[in-house]
């Protein structure tokens, strides 16, 4: 149990310093680094001196180990476009993301769960095809089209703008946004759910389950409910990555003021120091999902502690 | 699959992808305009059938151009995309996978951890950042689409290899002093290219959406080409006062992926019958 949290943690950190050395050497050989990462309108001698102090005159291996070192430190250079630091910037826009990711996962998470659950449950009925129907939808459906549609639906039946900037603080605001952005994982999960469920209510303890006499609910939920969740925590995993891609263009079509607007907002005026401390946090973020879940199946998945 | 009828849902969703490859590539014919000829005298007419120009059959945009002749080669463009750029992917992702399986040792760890960090990067972030660095052009664009899911062939096609390497007909072709190349090409690839055709017809309405979405974002395909993403962007600030302008592209995309999608899980049915969506 011991190697297996080791080799896991170890390909987390591989993963994670790859990822910010192909960053590196992507920014040293498509321009001057210095230029980019210094602040705005810096003098040439600030730009010399940032180029100094990046040891761009040093040899390539030096100049690696002081990128490293300054990441370490909590150095990730400065916006080009507003002088701040990119950490900075970054940390005003994440609650705000952070509010419509975690508002968009816990519906599409809840409502797939509970449709996949119906739709097993009531297999081969005209609510099992409603359900795949609606997934196959969610799936297909692009969330900027859907985000516009839900914005028209606002302005011509209810009278109102339902883009995010003007009034991010109240509790509603992120629900039209959250919804857009958690349509297609819902679908994923509901489909996903009645899969695993349906695989799982076929396994023979099931059967000796019913044999002994469990009534129907408990055999749901004490017996079915653990087994079929396993792989759904792996899909949860998974769909963070969509769901990140996916708040991109949601956050650009709803006018929300987090980091997917900020990242396009950046690529737009080729804010590198910003652009490449977001492309940082997301790698982290899904290296640190994707280890969380490696654990979760620990404590889910007694085979595993066995190893 | 044999015996029963191909489902009403999947015959629409071939209509509907034939409707569009048609479009595509003859939509032209259908208007006198070419798809950049502004007109500062039609600017923003409705279609024809809600009280607009019948030289204009879907209307026109805030610059006066035709959207029928714009959304013909939109959709052209999107096409394009999505199947050479879903291709790339598959093709790399499955050599690479391959790649690993056979050679083992350094080979195989490289690959391995470039898939883990592929997959702990979404495409459109690795995609945004390039293009923060580069100057985009319709090639650089439809690589970067063509990186969509290389990770995911990768992993199954890797993991097919392994257990294709341990089946009798493998070990007799290698007894018999096969070439590498050849037992891996020309034995193991045709036994286990099902697995990357399914998932190819998962990606490719992936792409599509990918291609739209980037193109929405004003960071796709750029002017003077077009795509049907860039058309809803040009519309999407005119929602109550053209809707023609998001509707019609918007529609398209939605249609167009579901169409693959409906197609893709009959597909899957078929080549796979282990996956049959009974379960």
């Amino acid at each position: 149990m011991t190697s297996y949290v080791l080799l896991k943690l170890g390909r987390a950190a591989v993963t994670l310093l790859i990822t910010v050395t192909l960053v590196f050497l992507f920014i040293r050989f498509s321009g001057d680094p210095a230029a980019a990462l210094a602040p705005p309108d810096a003098p040439q001698e600030v730009i010399d001196q940032y180029a100094k102090a990046m040891g761009l005159d040093r040899p390539l291996w030096q100049q690696y180990a002081g990128y490293i070192g300054g990441i370490l430190q909590g150095d990730f250079g400065y916006s080009i476009h507003t002088g701040k630091p990119a950490l900075t910037l970054f940390a005003e826009r994440l609650p705000a993301t952070l509010r419509l990711g975690g508002t968009a996962l816990l519906i599409a998470l809840v409502s797939g769960v509970l449709l996949g659950t119906v739709a097993a449950l009531n297999r081969r009925t005209p609510l099992d095809q409603f359900v795949m129907a609606l997934s196959v939808f969610a799936f297909a459906m692009p969330n900027f089209l859907f985000g516009l549609i839900l914005i028209l639906t606002g302005a011509l039946v209810f009278n109102t703008y339902l883009g995010g900037a003007s009034n991010a603080g109240s509790w509603t605001a992120v629900l039209p946004p959250a919804i857009t952005l958690g349509l297609a994982a819902m679908g994923s999960f509901a489909r996903f759910t009645r899969s695993s469920l349906l695989e799982t209510v076929n396994k023979p303890f099931m059967r000796a389950a019913e044999a002994r006499g469990v009534p129907f609910r408990r055999r749901l939920v004490r017996h079915a409910a653990p087994n079929a969740a396993i792989p759904l925590v792996t899909l949860i995993g998974l769909s963070l990555g969509a769901l990140i891609a996916g708040s991109v263009v949601t956050e650009q079509v709803f006018a929300w003021p987090g980091v997917g607007q900020l990242l396009v907002r950046s690529v737009a005026t080729r804010d590198i120091a910003t652009v490449q401390f977001i492309v940082f946090a997301v790698a982290f973020t899904m290296v640190v999902a994707n280890f969380t879940v490696d654990m979760l199946y620990l404590v889910i998945d007694p085979r595993i502690r066995a190893k | 699959m044999s015996g029963t009828s191909m489902p009403l849902a999947v015959k629409l969703s071939f209509a509907f992808i034939a409707c569009f490859v048609l479009i595509a590539l003859f939509g032209e014919l259908l208007s006198p305009h070419g798809y950049r000829d502004t007109s500062l005298l039609h600017r923003l007419l409705p279609p024809s059938f809600a009280g607009g120009d019948s030289q204009y059959l879907l209307g026109t945009d805030a610059k006066g151009r035709d959207l029928l002749v714009r959304l013909s080669i939109g959709a052209r463009i999107t096409l394009i995309v999505a199947i050479v750029g879903t291709l790339i992917g598959a093709v790399l992702g499955s050599l690479l996978g391959i790649l690993a399986a056979a050679r083992r040792g350094a080979v195989e760890t490289v690959i391995v951890a470039a898939i883990d960090v592929q997959a702990s990067l979404p495409i459109i972030v690795v995609a945004l950042f390039v293009l923060a660095m580069f100057d985009n052009s319709f090639t650089l664009f439809l690589l970067l689409i063509g990186l969509t899911g290389w990770e995911v062939y990768g992993r199954l096609m890797r993991g097919a290899t392994l257990s294709a390497k341990e089946h009798g007909y493998v070990i007799a072709v290698r007894a018999l002093g096969a070439s590498p190349v050849r037992i891996y090409l020309g034995h193991i690839l045709p036994n286990i290219v099902n697995i990357a055709l399914v998932q190819f017809t998962i990606n490719l309405p992936l792409t599509v959406l990918l291609e739209t979405a980037l193109s929405f974002l004003g960071l796709g395909v750029q002017p003077p080409l077009t795509s049907l993403g860039q058309i809803m962007n040009e519309g999407r600030d005119r929602l109550l006062t053209a809707w023609w302008l998001t509707a019609f592209p918007g529609a398209t995309i939605f249609l167009l992926a579901l169409s693959i999608s409906l197609v893709g899980d009959w597909l899957r049915d078929i080549l796979d019958p282990t996956l049959r969506s009974e379960s």
